[in-house]
């Protein structure tokens, strides 16, 4: 066990933590934009599925990672449009609507996987971005400095979010539309290009939280690569309070338990590795156990909304 | 030449709605109604639960479109697709049940949906600069940085108007806005009605409280069974002929109550403490016993701990200390199924919130506590003949308007609803029954309805806790009359003898007695 507290071990899981939470991040801040707004979008896990095919696929064929992602970005919003489609506008019970989307998106990506490439391959990716001065800060400056754009962005993200929600005349709609669309309604909020304003943006979130992982994590793609990471992104969004500096506390949380795993398979200490393998959503479900009691969310969360009802 | 209101905005010199029908599946809510408003005027609209108020109203506010009709402002005519639309032309409206968002503040509920000064971004600080210069210029007290779950309803009430004028309305549409509030609020509110008609705003009313309407409007409006019934100025009309006009028969507006027997004691209370939501004691050592046979009223000023009694006596909120105990049991503490079990009826205050299932039909809303009993369920399988039978009747008797009983309850009128409510908990003769506020928002005709059941369920032997703000229902009702203030019982007297001066000094915490 020792040996996983030596320096350069403890630098090596910061880093890999680092990287590791960007997709979370993306995914479950996309998702906490429409959970805001009253929507639970479950489809995140195959919108990601389908951000990681299209910008890996156009990424490819033409050379340009930034292609790639703006492909992912609007399958990304397609997704998203479905989904708002169905919830919104045909009122369907979400929860369903959701899982009916994760599956859509699972098969048609790996059928388009199959028809189009057959076999794995890999690119080039975003490359790393080495920020100077920072990036020499003694022990901790190479893990947080030295990443790809995309692993910036989705920290700059949280932030952002937080503004955006907090701050902005959008930010107090989206609130009010989550808590009591009749009272926005009431005021002239159209509750319906709200709803489908957020949960677009988290779909095309949810577009590139894929995309990281095919074009700047691990540069390849694998039919159902995401393996659960999209539901993992919802859990977040109910663990960090549906606040994005919660969900980014979570996402934390998460990917350096995750780092710290992999490290103890790496070294080959003596525990089973799906015992390793495990220790990350254990405890998330721990976490989640005992963070719901203490926030409360948005109270019209997965209720459609339908005007004239007493 | 257009007229300036002290906000800025112009005079809407008149609104007119004409020939308005609305049609919802199985009902017909308006049935080519007439009606206008102009500047500087009250005009009051009265009508029965289900009469169509509120569907009226709400196609003023572009919240539904008239399926025949005009709406003309000032001559035009209008077509409001949206509430914005009604907004635009200087239309306000405060609703039936309140339109806030709890988890915000006071100043992000009235800046919500506003163009900033700043763009995208929020401009708080002044909106809760025009905010206070409002409250200021019209008497309507406020905190804007409160967030609204902390509020007392007074409150929310004028953070509503204030929404609406901060919108620059010249008229308002003040949908039941008295009926959660206590006589003081009231004199304050039509303080502020009066305020706002002499600088020319143009005001509709819609109350049940007949008092109210000839006391703030200069004419009234009656709608019976979505039809216009008649518009009188108000010199012209008396309490009597409007009851009539709004359910079509005459109505009793005195009871007699017999002397009865007093049974055993049903209700025992002994030093009771109960948390409120703050985590302070709202309830600080009350003691009661009821008999049988008799209504004990409880009057009081709301938010001084009448809502956490009721709900620790329904087994919905701990006892910190003390006792509860029906028919000799102790139930301190128990589900609100050992109370049920015991004989014991709730009638919750938020009827909207804990007394139905919004979604459900109105029959299954009727037989949610009793649904595993006779005649019900027979062997586990629920029965709908005797089911539709016995709900059938109640939802006459109770003059519940409904299409069926298989309508989900939430496209009731809010009165109905209430009715709903209160006629499925006093169907179930029980013989301990806690109603708080029974008759807010209900209409007269069901309110003598249901003060005639309160009476007769006294006559065979229940035992009745009559929790109201509205001190002619607790005079016309009770045997006995204790005041609650500050979470304490402040003094009991007998209803013989209670003036409503004195019980006023109790309520604001006088020791009288
Ligand atoms: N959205 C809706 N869908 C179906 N029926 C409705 C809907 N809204 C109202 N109704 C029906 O229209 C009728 C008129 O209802 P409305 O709410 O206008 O009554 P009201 O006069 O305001 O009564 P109250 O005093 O109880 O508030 C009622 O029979 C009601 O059941
Ligand atoms: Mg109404």
């Amino acid at each position: 066990m020792a040996e996983l507290f030596t320096l350069p071990v403890l630098v090596g899981i910061l880093y890999s933590g680092i990287r590791l939470a960007t997709p979370y991040l993306f995914a479950a801040v996309g998702e906490t934009f429409a959970q805001r707004s009253g929507v639970l979008n479950l489809g995140v896990e195959g919108i990601m599925l389908m951000g990681a095919f299209s910008g890996f696929y156009v990424g490819m064929k033409t050379g340009s990672p930034l292609l790639g992602l703006l492909a992912a970005a609007v399958v990304g919003i397609l997704m998203g449009l479905l989904m708002s489609f169905i919830s919104v506008t045909m009122q369907a019970e979400q929860g369903i609507s959701g899982i009916g989307l994760h599956l859509f998106g699972l098969g048609l990506s790996s059928l388009l996987f199959k028809t189009t490439m057959g076999g794995v391959e890999s690119i080039e990716g975003f490359k790393a971005v080495r920020i100077p001065l920072l990036a020499d800060i003694p022990y901790v400056g190479e893990s947080l400095f030295n990443h790809n754009v995309l692993v910036y962005a989705a920290f700059l993200l949280v932030p952002l979010s937080a503004w955006v929600l907090n701050k902005t005349t959008l930010g107090l709609k989206i609130r009010a539309v989550g808590q009591n669309p009749q009272a926005a309604d009431t005021l002239g909020v159209n509750v319906a290009r709200v709803r489908y304003f957020c949960v677009c943006l988290g779909g095309m979130l949810a577009g590139i939280a894929g995309a990281s992982l095919s074009i700047a994590l691990i540069n390849l793609f694998q039919e159902n690569m995401t393996n659960g990471m999209g539901f993992i992104a919802v859990a977040l969004v109910y663990f960090g309070g549906w606040r994005p500096f919660g969900v980014m506390g979570g996402a934390l949380l998460f990917s350096f338990v995750n780092a710290f795993q992999l490290w103890i398979q790496v070294k080959g200490i003596n525990i089973p590795s799906d015992f390793a393998i495990m220790m990350p959503y254990v405890l998330t479900i721990l976490a989640l156990a005992f963070a719901t009691k203490r926030a409360q969310g948005p109270a019209a969360l997965s209720k459609p909304y339908e005007r004239g009802e007493n | 030449m257009t007229r300036y209101l002290s906000t800025g905005r112009p005079i809407l010199e008149e609104m007119r709605m004409q020939g308005i029908v609305k049609r919802f599946p199985g009902v017909l809510a308006n049935d080519h109604v007439d009606f206008d408003v102009r500047a500087g005027e009250v005009h009051a609209l009265l009508g029965e639960n289900g009469a169509g108020k509120s569907t009226l109203m709400r196609q003023l506010y572009g919240m539904y479109k008239p399926d025949e009709g005009q709406i003309l402002v000032d001559g035009k005519e209008m077509h409001f697709n949206s509430p914005q639309d009604a907004i635009n032309a200087g239309i306000g409206m405060i609703h039936q049940h309140f339109m806030l968002v709890p988890s915000l503040t006071v100043v992000e509920n009235i800046a919500l949906g506003l163009k900033s000064s700043r763009g995208l971004v929020l401009d708080l600080d002044r909106v809760e600069k025009r905010v206070l210069e409002l409250s200021e210029q019209y008497g309507l007290k406020v905190d804007p940085r409160a967030y609204v779950w902390q509020l007392a309803v007074g409150e929310q009430q004028r953070i509503e108007i204030i929404k609406a004028l901060y919108r620059g309305a010249s008229l308002l549409v003040l949908d039941e806005p008295t009926a959660v509030l206590t006589p003081q609020e009231v004199d304050d509110l039509f303080v502020t009605f009066k305020r706002m008609a002499s600088e020319g705003h143009a005001l509709i009313f819609i109350s049940h409280k007949l008092n109210e309407v000839l006391a703030i409007s200069n004419r009234i409006t009656v709608l019976r069974d979505g039809k216009n019934a008649g518009t009188r100025p108000n010199e012209n009309v008396t309490k009597v002929e409007l009851a009539q006009m709004m359910v079509g028969r005459p109505v009793i507006l005195q009871y007699n109550r017999p002397p009865v027997e007093a049974g055993p004691v049903r209700l025992r209370i002994q030093d009771l403490h109960v948390r409120g939501d703050r985590g302070k004691d709202a309830v600080d050592g009350v003691s009661l016993e009821i008999c049988g046979g008799e209504i004990l009223g409880l009057a009081g000023v709301s938010g001084n701990g009448q809502r956490e009694l009721a709900e620790a006596l329904a087994g919905m909120r701990p006892v910190r200390q003390g006792h509860i105990i029906l028919n000799d049991k102790e139930v301190t503490n128990g589900s609100p199924l050992q109370h049920i079990d015991v004989g014991q009826s709730y009638i919750p205050e938020e009827r909207m919130k804990e007394g139905a299932i919004r979604d459900f039909s109105v029959a299954d809303n009727m037989i949610l506590a009793d649904h595993g009993k006779k005649p019900y369920s027979r062997r586990s399988f629920l029965d709908f003949n005797a089911i539709h039978e016995k709900v059938g009747k109640i939802v006459s008797d109770f003059n519940v308007k409904t299409p069926s009983l298989d309508t989900p309850v939430k496209n009731l009128s809010g009165g109905n609803i209430q009715k709903l409510i209160l006629g499925r908990e006093l169907s179930r003769c029980p013989s301990v029954l806690i109603a708080s506020q029974p008759t807010r928002g209900v209409d007269i005709g069901a309110s003598e309805y249901i003060h005639q059941r309160l009476l007769e369920q006294r006559l065979c032997g229940t035992a009745t806790l009559l929790i109201s703000e509205d001190l002619d229902e607790i005079r016309a009702l009770s045997d006995r009359i204790a005041v609650m203030y500050e979470g304490r019982i402040i003094g009991i007297v007998d209803s013989k003898d209670a003036t409503p001066d004195q019980l006023g000094l109790m309520m604001a915490g006088v020791e009288t007695a």
